[in-house]
């Protein structure tokens, strides 16, 4: 192809908040239709809009993890559009002054992408189109959303597949969003024009609308870059238009338009005080963000030692990167963690989806004690592999696979010598034991352990120890 | 004078007389006059008889509040649940919202008789209330003449007697100029005093709730009752108004500031101007200093007003499409046929003038020109407001520049109409407190009225200055021929 692709992403986010943008309603997904309405989310006559307070501080939170520098004055405008699922005839949202601006996403190659702003506004319902009849299903309205606006710095399909990638994958570290595309609570709309390699101007641009999985996005700027491509070689003109990615027959076609014009007659909502945001707040939000997962990346290389492709892998999925650091603070080492969890944890899950639930049945404690075992050598790799995937499939510990037999460890002869040898060094705690102070006996016990580094079988020392002292 | 609220309470708890009985001798008055005044246009007797009883209850197990078991109105476009609110307007036919507005459920609280809901203009878009889709209201001083608007059923109810107090809604002299129109008091509070939650807006950023009673101390009673802050409303404000306004009426006036700026007696019609010029006398003797001001951008105030008023109105009204409540068209071919038939056929010509007028000036293109330059000049607006109040305790100006219209009055363009709010949008535009009341009547016997406008927040002096006029005038609210306490 003979052009360069000029493409910006806007990504429409949904807020993890419990309650809707401006009233009480519960911003779970689904539910009977219309059960999570009121007045204010239906909007009836009469029903005046709240701001809730935890939306701007997730924007907030998400602008900072972008690396975006937040407004400190901010307000709502009133978009103003006709259609059913718009129970107002306007979207509450914001127009000249965003929460947050000027931010970037980094993708592997060092190449960063702009992001121009991101803004905060209220979610419309759902039309359901049924035996003739459209049905409108008010339970979305009102969820919060934040819109982030990419600058138009992706030049491949593949960027924008990464920068969308990247993206979800942030918002969900942050906890601000589960951005499951499937449910729509993550929805991207790319816009695209092709032009001359070199040329300064931009194309015509279309916008691709509502597309819902990150392997869509790359094929619908394929797609939409080849039939652009295909006009301008044929030396027609690229029409100025709202697109439709199909993904049955992988091709992008224009989209019926809502309204003819595209004067949405912003102005600022008169029911909502215009906001500043606090200075502190911002830094108080910034010291509460987590690890992003490129710095988690970096460390996991750096720090950690661990190679680029198990890093990529293990930070990936924000409740894997959790599940690993849990065994390591359990004591297990980073490279038998890693391999396990990668090689056999995975080997389980075969989508996406199941990684990102990572829904295991045991702990990461639980987790650790086998890669523990492996770590000490008391049992080998294939065997921990094997251990693993029987607690996966049952969910139990791993002692009821692993018997103190089966470890490698110390014999019973060695065993039997340092029990005698505590029994020797400790004659004033034998005669206490013997005298009935039973709980002295804990006394001997630490003594083989340290002698052992902890790998002796508790269950067998004491059987040892009652025996020589004569219990 | 009539009785006032405190006497009826007096005599509520005295037991000379039972809520029940109360109401049915308002039931008695409005059957009699309503069908020629058209001032109510939904009756809630059943629902007034069953709160008037629990009114008895709560009268008899002592400690009620004032306004237990008085009878009163509420305007139409104020939400109360279960009962028809159509803002007088087909598109609204048969909405019976399933949720109380803040001022309803405090007046409920309290004990209150709803008698039923009053005429008004369509969404409060008007100055006559003739363009209600029930037909206008008579002005039952005289009912060849309109009562003025949009609360026009407020003030006329009032006026007849057929309710204590009634709340009206003032974006830009709503409630003051048809309590001018008819002879009585109606207070618009400042901007967030009240709550806005459940009235069904017109102008969100001028909209204010607000009491028409037949004496200032009954304004004053409802004020206390209805204001403070609403966790539902954003712009509301919980101001500390420390005692109740009621019970500090009575103050010395000497040394009080007034403000008179000439702007507000441009084109005044004499008969009312010297009215106005006379009462002012009054406080002077009195001892208050009169200061002349001046409030330049006042000239610029009434496109300012229409311009906002009608863009907020145009985002407002956008909601009414059938779908969910109201009026639905009968035929349609689609959904888009459906909204834009349901639309032409419910709402009235003004509705639809203002409609188009506030689409217009929100356009892009337009925007810069008209929206934003009347945002500009509404901050001169309050900037000169503020000036002035840095030397005046409050103004006097006149309510309308006239007296009440005749009825079905042909008009040759709808400014001659608008022009007639030129006295009071000022008040909304700056969100500051004004209360009009009787001072006088015209040479065809039509009431006249006396502005006073306050600082924000500010209900005190303005409520001070009335009581003030309202006992040394000598001009009340008299007794209403054919009314409940007649």
């Amino acid at each position: 192809m003979n052009y360069e692709i000029v493409c910006g992403i806007e990504t429409h986010v949904e807020l993890a908040t419990k309650t809707k943008i401006f009233c009480g309603c519960t911003t779970e997904f689904g539910g009977e239709p219309n059960t999570h309405c009121c007045p204010v989310c239906t909007g009836q006559p009469g029903s005046l809009p709240i701001l809730n307070q935890k939306v701007v501080e997730y924007a907030i939170k998400a602008g900072l993890a972008l690396n975006c520098k937040i407004n400190t004055k901010s307000h709502m405008d009133r978009k103003n559009y006709v259609y059913p699922d718009l129970p107002k005839a306007y979207q509450i949202s914001q127009y000249d002054e965003p929460l947050c601006e000027n931010g970037y996403i980094e993708l592997d190659s060092g190449k960063r992408i702009g992001i121009t702003r991101i803004h905060i506004e209220e979610d419309a319902g759902k039309l359901i189109h049924e035996k003739g009849y459209t049905y409108i299903d008010y339970n979305r309205s009102g969820v919060p959303l934040i819109e982030i606006v990419s600058e138009p710095d992706i030049s491949s399909a593949e960027e924008a597949r990464e920068y969308a990638e990247k993206l979800q994958l942030i918002m969900r570290y942050i906890g601000v969003s589960d951005c499951k595309m499937q449910e729509g609570s993550m929805r991207c709309d790319v816009n695209l024009s092709l032009r001359k390699p070199g040329d300064p101007n931009f194309g015509v641009r279309t916008e691709t609308k509502n597309i819902n999985s990150l392997s869509f996005i790359q094929k619908a700027v394929m797609a939409e870059a080849e039939r652009q491509a295909d006009i301008l070689d044929a030396g027609g003109t690229i029409v100025q238009q709202t697109m439709r990615y199909d993904e049955k027959t992988d091709s992008v076609t224009p989209m019926r338009d809502k309204e003819n014009s595209d004067d949405y007659r912003y102005f600022p909502d008169p029911d909502i005080l215009g906001f500043c945001i606090d200075e502190e707040k911002v830094e108080e939000i910034r010291a509460s963000l987590p690890e992003l997962p490129f710095d988690k990346f970096k460390r996991y290389i750096n720090v950690l030692g661990l190679s680029e492709a198990t890093a990529k892998q293990l930070i990936k999925y924000k409740k894997v990167a959790e599940f690993f650091e849990g065994a390591i603070a359990e004591g297990a080492s980073v490279k038998n963690a890693a391999n396990l969890i990668v090689g056999t944890i995975f080997s389980n899950m075969d989508t996406e989806e199941e990684k990102e639930l990572f829904a295991i049945r045991i702990s990461a404690a639980q987790f650790a004690a086998l890669v523990k075992l492996a770590d000490e050598k008391k049992i080998n790799i294939g065997v921990a592999q094997s251990t693993l995937q029987k607690m996966l499939e049952s969910g139990k510990p791993v002692e009821e696979f692993i018997k103190p037999e089966d470890l490698v460890g110390i014999s019973d002869e060695e065993l039997e010598s340092l029990c005698k040898e505590a029994i020797d060094a400790n004659q004033k705690v034998v005669a206490d034991i013997r005298n009935g102070k039973d709980k002295a006996i804990n006394m001997l016990f630490g003594y083989v352990m340290k002698k052992t580094g902890g790998k002796a079988d508790i269950r067998k020392v004491e059987a040892m120890l009652r025996k020589f002292i004569g219990q | 004078m009539r009785t006032g609220i405190s006497e009826l309470a007096s005599k509520l708890r005295k037991r000379e007389i039972s809520a029940v009985e109360l109401t049915k001798t308002y039931i008695d008055a409005i059957e009699k006059l309503n069908p020629t005044l058209n001032a109510y246009v939904h009756l809630t007797f059943d629902t007034a008889l069953k709160a008037a009883e629990k009114a008895d209850q709560m009268l008899k197990e002592g400690d009620a509040p004032l306004l237990c078991g008085i009878p009163m109105a509420l305007k139409d476009n104020i939400c109360t649940d279960g009962l028809l609110t159509t803002c007088c307007s087909k598109i609204l036919e048969g909405f019976k919202p399933y949720y109380d507005a803040t001022v309803w459920e405090k007046l409920k609280a309290q004990g209150a008789v709803l008698m039923g809901k009053t005429n008004m203009d369509e969404f409060a878009m008007g100055s006559t209330s003739e363009t209600s889709c029930y037909g206008a209201p008579l002005n039952p001083i005289n009912t060849a003449y309109v009562t003025g608007g949009s609360s026009g059923g407020s003030a006329a109810v009032v006026c007849a007697d057929l309710a204590v107090y009634s709340l009206g809604s003032d974006t830009g002299g709503s409630i003051r100029q048809p309590a001018s129109f008819c002879g009585v008091i109606g207070l618009k509070p400042t901007y967030g005093a009240v709550s806005r939650y459940g009235l069904i807006a017109y102008g969100s950023s001028l909209d204010q709730i607000g009491p028409v009673t037949s004496s200032v101390k009954d304004a004053a009673i409802v004020f206390d009752a209805i204001k403070g802050g609403d966790k539902r409303d954003q712009t509301s404000v919980d101001y500390d108004y420390g005692d109740s306004l009621a019970e500090r009426l009575d103050r010395d006036i000497k040394g009080m500031r007034i403000g008179v700026a000439e702007e507000f007696f441009d084109g005044i019609n004499p008969e009312i101007k010297y009215k106005i010029m006379e009462a002012i006398a009054l406080f002077e003797k009195n001892g208050a200093i009169i200061e002349n001001i001046r409030l330049p951008a006042l000239k610029i105030a009434l496109p300012v007003y229409y311009i906002i008023a009608c863009a907020e109105a145009s985002s407002n009204l956008g909601r009414y499409d059938g779908i969910r409540y109201g009026y639905r068209a009968s035929s349609y071919t689609s959904i888009e046929d459906m909204i834009v038939k349901t639309r032409s056929e419910g709402f009235g010509d003004e509705v639809k003038r203002r409609i188009m007028l506030g689409t217009y000036v929100l356009s892009s293109g337009y925007y810069d020109a008209y929206y934003k330059k009347a945002c500009l000049i509404r901050e001169e607006i309050n900037r000169e407001f503020d000036a002035v109040f840095e030397k005046c305790d409050a103004l006097i100006a006149p309510t309308a520049p006239n007296t009440a219209f005749p009825l079905n009055h042909k008009v040759t363009s709808p400014v001659e109409i608008y022009l007639s709010d030129i006295c009071t949008v000022p008040v909304n535009i700056a969100g500051i407190p004004a209360i009009s009341i009787p001072c006088g009547k015209d040479s065809k016997g039509l009431p006249i009225g006396m502005q006073i406008i306050g600082k924000k927040f500010d209900e005190a002096t303005v409520l001070q200055m009335a009581y003030f006029y309202e006992q040394n005038s000598g001009i009340d609210v008299g007794v209403y021929e054919g009314g409940a306490r007649a």
